[in-house]
C-alpha cells in the first residue's frame, strides 16, 4: 500500500531454511512432506507475529478477525491463484518444480518490492509517491 | 433482514462531530436496491419538504456514499455518490470504481450518510466499526495524487501503530476530493484511487461545502452472507468467462472509441460539438497503447476485465504526467472537443485534470464553450484573463483548468458549469450563448452524440433523462425498451460495472445475481415496470422543484441542446441532424408511457399507484 497504484500480491516465497517455523516459540509452524510449504497450526498459534518479524519478506498475515497467522500452504499442491491466473490469460503465476530457483530471493518486503515495480511503472516520478 | 446488506449504515453529523448507525427497514430495501435507488428515497423522505429552497452547496443538503447489495459480489466494486446535485438541483447516482464500497461492506456498513458542515476541514477513518473525525488541514490544499499519497502514509501509520503485531495491510480505500472540490467548484468530482471519478453530479463541491476532503474505509469482516453462496460463485465466473472471450475490450478497454466514436459512428464531441467525425489515425488506441501505456491490465479489486490502463508520457514537454487511460469520455472531452489530437497532450490534460480534482467531461464541456466563445469573439482574450483560448493550444487550456480549479478570474464565472456560465455570459455581453451550451438541464452531455444515429444514445436520451447529460442514464422508447433508464436505475442501485464482464452478457444475468446474493425473486419485468419507475419518478419530481437558483420548465427544458439540430457540417453522415418535430412528439409519447403528464409533471394517479403519496404532495404547486 505503499504506492497506490503499485498493487501486487505478497506471498510466501518457500525459503528453504524456514527462518518463520524456527522463530515460532509455540512451535505451531511445521513444513508439509507433501508440498514442502509452510502449515500453520491453528490450536498452537497465539498471534504473537514472531514469524512476520523473522520473515526476510514480512510476509505471514495475520487473520484480522482470528488473530492466527496465515500463511501460503500452496493449496495442498494445486495452488488456485495460478489456476485463476492462468484463466483468466495474465500468465502471471506459474507453478515451479520444487529445486528450481534461489526461493529467498523472492521474500522481499513491501517497501523494497513497491519501490521496485513504482519505478518499473513511472520511472523517476516514481520517487515523488514513495 | 435480507440477505446480501451488512445490516446498518453510518450516519455522520459533521456539525456536531457524532455519529450513530441507521437502519432502513426490509420492505424499503427491497424497493430501492441501494446505490441511486435508495439515495433518491432518503434525499426525498429527509429533504422533499423543504428542496425548492435547499442550497446544494450548504450544511442542509445530505451526501451520500452508498454501495448496493451486488458490490464486492458482482466483479468490478463500484459505490454511488449522490446528494442534492450543484449542477442540475435534481438527484444524480454518480458511481466510480475502487474498493471503496467493498471494505465498507466488509467493515459492516451498507453506506455512509454525512450531514451538516465541518467548521475546519477533516476526513473520516473508518476501520470496521470505529469510526474517527480526524483533522485534515494538513492535506486541505494539496492536489489528488498528494492527497492520495499523504493520506495513505497517514492511515498506514495509523494502523501499524494501532495494530503492531498485524504485519503488512493493503492499503484503505478512500474517496477524496482536490482543490476543484474544496473551492465548489460545480464541476469537481468525488475521486477515488488515483484516476477514478464520481464525475456527474458534481459531489466534489458537495463535499467541499462540508469541509470534508476524504473518507478512507478499512474494513476486515467478511462480506455479507448471502443466500445462494454456490449460486453467486458460479455467476462472479460466468462474468469472468465472458470478460476473457471479449479479448480487444480487455485489452483496449473503452480506449479504442477516441479514434472509433469519431471516424465510425461520428458522434464524438469536436470542438463544442461544431464537429462529430474525424478521421486522425495518430489519435488511434494503438497509438495510446505503444507510447503511452505502463501498465496494460489494472482493475479494481475481483474484476477479471481489467479494461483500465495506467499511462504516461515519456517524453516531450508534458513528460511523467499520469492517469488512467485515458477511457474514451477524456479521450473525446479532453482532446478533440479541445482540438486536442495528440495523445500525450491528452494524458496530460487528464492527469491534470484528476490532480485539480475536476471533472473530464463537464470541464472540457464548459472548456469548449469557452473556446467557441473565444473563436466566434464572443468572449475575448481580455474576458480569458489573456489567454488565447485557441483549439488544440494544450497549454491555454491547462492554464484554464487551473484558474476553473481556483475559482480565480475568469475561472470562478466557469466553474460555475456551462449553462449557469452561459445565463450568466449572456447578460454580460447582451448576446443568446445558450445554443452553444452543448448541455442538458445543467449537465454537459456525455461523449455520445445523437445525431449521425449511429451510437446507442437516443434522439430523447439526454431530454427525458432524469440525470440530464448524463450518458450512463438514457431514456428509451418504451420506457422500458432496450436502453431504457429503469436499467440504469438497476445498475447504480445494486451497483454493477457496466462494463465489467464485457459485451455479450445474457440480459437476465444482473437480475439472477441480484436474487442468488437477496434470496429475492426479482425479474426483469418486474423492476421495468415497478421498482425502476419508483426511483425514475423521486428524481424527476426533485429535479423538476430544483433548487433556490434555477428552476426546469420541461417545455423548454426536455430537449436536446440547440447543437443537435444544427446538421453534421462533415464526414460520413453530413447533414445529418435530430428532428425537432419528431422529438417533440416522442417526448410527449415518454410523458404518457412514464406515467406524466402533457408538462412532464409526474400525474397524482401515477406517484399513488407507486406509493409516493408524499411526493405526490409536493408536485401539487407544480401541476397549475
Amino acid at each position: 500500500m505503499l504506492v497506490p497504484g503499485a498493487d501486487f500480491p505478497h506471498l510466501c516465497a518457500q525459503c528453504e531454511d524456514y527462518p518463520c517455523v524456527e522463530a515460532c516459540p509455540f512451535k505451531a509452524l511445521s513444513i508439509s512432506r507433501k508440498t514442502s510449504a509452510v502449515l500453520v497450526n491453528d490450536e498452537k498459534c497465539t498471534g504473537c507475529g514472531k514469524c512476520i518479524e523473522a520473515c526476510p519478506g514480512r510476509i505471514p498475515h495475520m487473520h484480522p478477525a482470528d488473530k492466527k497467522i496465515v500463511i501460503c500452504d500452496l493449496c495442498n499442491g494445486n495452488p488456485q491463484c495460478v489456476k485463476v491466473c492462468q484463466e483468466g490469460g495474465w500468465n502471471v503465476l506459474k507453478t515451479v518444480t520444487r529445486g528450481e530457483h534461489p526461493y529467498r530471493l523472492y521474500a522481499r518486503k513491501p517497501e523494497e518490492q513497491t519501490r521496485s515495480l513504482a519505478i518499473k511503472l513511472y520511472g523517476e516520478k516514481a520517487e515523488e509517491f514513495i | 433482514m435480507i440477505l446480501g446488506y451488512a445490516g446498518k449504515f453510518l450516519e455522520i453529523g459533521l456539525s456536531e462531530g457524532a455519529f450513530k448507525d441507521v437502519t432502513f427497514d426490509d420492505k424499503l430495501l427491497k424497493d430501492y436496491v441501494g446505490g441511486r435507488g435508495l439515495a433518491a428515497k432518503i434525499l426525498c423522505d429527509r429533504l422533499i419538504s423543504k428542496w425548492e429552497e435547499l442550497d446544494p452547496l450548504g450544511p442542509d443538503n445530505v451526501l451520500l456514499f452508498l454501495p448496493g447489495p451486488l458490490t464486492g459480489f458482482f466483479p468490478g466494486g463500484r459505490v454511488c455518490v449522490s446528494g442534492k446535485s450543484p449542477q442540475s438541483n435534481g438527484v444524480v447516482g454518480s458511481t466510480v470504481g475502487g474498493e471503496f464500497g467493498v471494505e465498507l461492506r466488509c467493515a459492516g456498513y451498507d453506506g455512509v450518510i454525512v450531514t451538516g458542515q465541518a467548521k475546519k476541514p477533516v476526513y473520516v477513518f473508518i476501520k470496521d466499526s470505529d469510526v474517527e473525525i480526524r483533522d485534515a488541514s494538513r492535506i486541505w490544499g494539496k492536489d489528488g495524487k498528494e492527497t492520495n499519497t499523504l493520506l495513505n502514509k497517514e492511515c498506514r501509520r495509523l494502523l501499524s501503530e494501532r495494530y503492531p503485531r498485524y504485519g503488512e495491510w493493503k492499503e484503505p480505500a478512500k474517496l477524496y476530493i482536490g482543490p476543484a472540490g474544496e473551492n465548489k467548484v460545480r464541476t469537481a468530482v468525488v475521486m477515488a484511487k488515483w484516476t477514478h471519478a464520481a464525475g456527474y453530479g458534481g459531489y466534489g463541491a458537495v463535499m467541499g461545502s462540508k469541509n470534508l476532503k476524504a473518507v478512507a474505509v478499512k474494513g476486515t469482516g467478511p462480506l455479507p452472507e448471502v443466500a445462494d453462496l454456490g449460486k453467486v460463485r458460479r455467476m462472479i465466473d460466468a462474468v469472468d468467462k465472458s470478460a476473457y472471450e471479449n479479448v480487444l475490450w480487455r485489452r483496449w478497454g473503452t480506449g479504442g472509441g477516441g479514434y472509433s466514436f469519431a471516424a465510425k459512428s461520428s458522434s464524438e464531441p469536436i470542438r463544442n460539438w461544431q464537429e462529430e467525425w474525424h478521421d486522425e489515425k495518430g489519435y488511434g488506441v494503438d497509438q495510446f497503447e505503444s507510447r503511452l501505456w505502463v501498465k496494460q491490465s489494472w482493475s479494481d479489486f475481483g474484476c477479471g476485465t481489467n479494461c483500465m490502463k495506467i499511462a504516461q508520457v515519456k517524453s516531450g514537454k508534458f513528460k511523467g504526467a499520469i492517469t488512467d487511460n485515458p477511457d474514451y469520455e477524456m479521450e473525446a472531452y479532453l482532446g478533440p472537443n479541445l482540438g486536442i489530437f495528440v495523445p500525450e497532450e491528452n494524458v496530460f490534460m487528464a492527469s491534470l485534470i484528476d490532480d485539480l480534482g475536476l471533472c473530464g467531461i463537464q470541464t472540457g464541456n464548459v472548456m469548449g464553450f469557452a473556446a467557441e466563445l473565444f473563436q466566434r469573439g464572443i468572449l475575448s482574450k481580455n474576458d480569458l484573463d489573456g489567454i488565447e483560448l485557441k483549439w488544440g493550444d494544450t497549454e491555454a487550456f491547462a492554464k484554464l483548468a487551473k484558474k476553473i480549479a481556483l475559482r480565480e478570474g475568469v475561472g470562478n464565472l466557469l466553474a460555475e458549469g456551462t449553462y449557469r456560465a452561459a445565463l450568466k455570459i449572456g447578460k454580460m455581453k447582451g448576446k443568446d450563448v445558450l445554443q452553444y451550451a452543448v448541455q442538458s438541464k445543467g449537465i454537459g452531455i456525455g461523449a455520445h452524440g445523437i445525431r449521425s444515429g449511429k451510437d446507442f444514445s437516443t434522439d430523447i436520451g439526454y431530454a427525458c433523462s432524469v440525470q440530464c447529460g448524463d450518458h450512463t442514464s438514457i431514456t428509451d422508447l418504451p420506457v422500458d425498451g432496450a436502453l431504457g433508464e429503469v436499467w440504469a436505475v438497476f445498475n447504480d442501485s445494486a451497483i454493477c460495472c457496466n462494463f465489467s464482464g464485457g459485451f455479450g452478457l445474457p440480459r437476465n444475468l444482473k437480475f439472477d445475481f441480484y436474487n442468488a446474493v437477496t434470496g429475492l425473486e426479482l425479474t426483469r419485468q418486474k423492476w421495468g415496470k415497478g421498482g425502476g419507475l419508483k426511483t425514475l419518478q423521486i428524481q424527476r419530481a426533485l429535479l423538476l422543484l430544483g433548487g433556490p437558483d434555477l428552476k426546469w420548465n420541461p417545455k423548454v427544458h426536455d430537449d436536446n441542446p440547440s447543437r443537435f439540430y444544427e446538421p453534421l457540417p462533415s464526414g460520413p453522415y453530413k447533414g445529418k441532424a435530430a428532428d425537432r418535430t419528431s422529438v417533440r412528439e416522442s417526448v410527449q409519447k415518454y410523458y404518457q408511457e412514464a406515467g406524466w403528464d402533457e408538462n412532464g409533471v409526474p400525474k397524482s394517479e401515477t406517484l399513488k399507484k407507486l406509493e409516493l403519496g408524499d411526493v405526490d404532495k409536493a408536485l401539487r404547486k407544480l401541476r397549475k
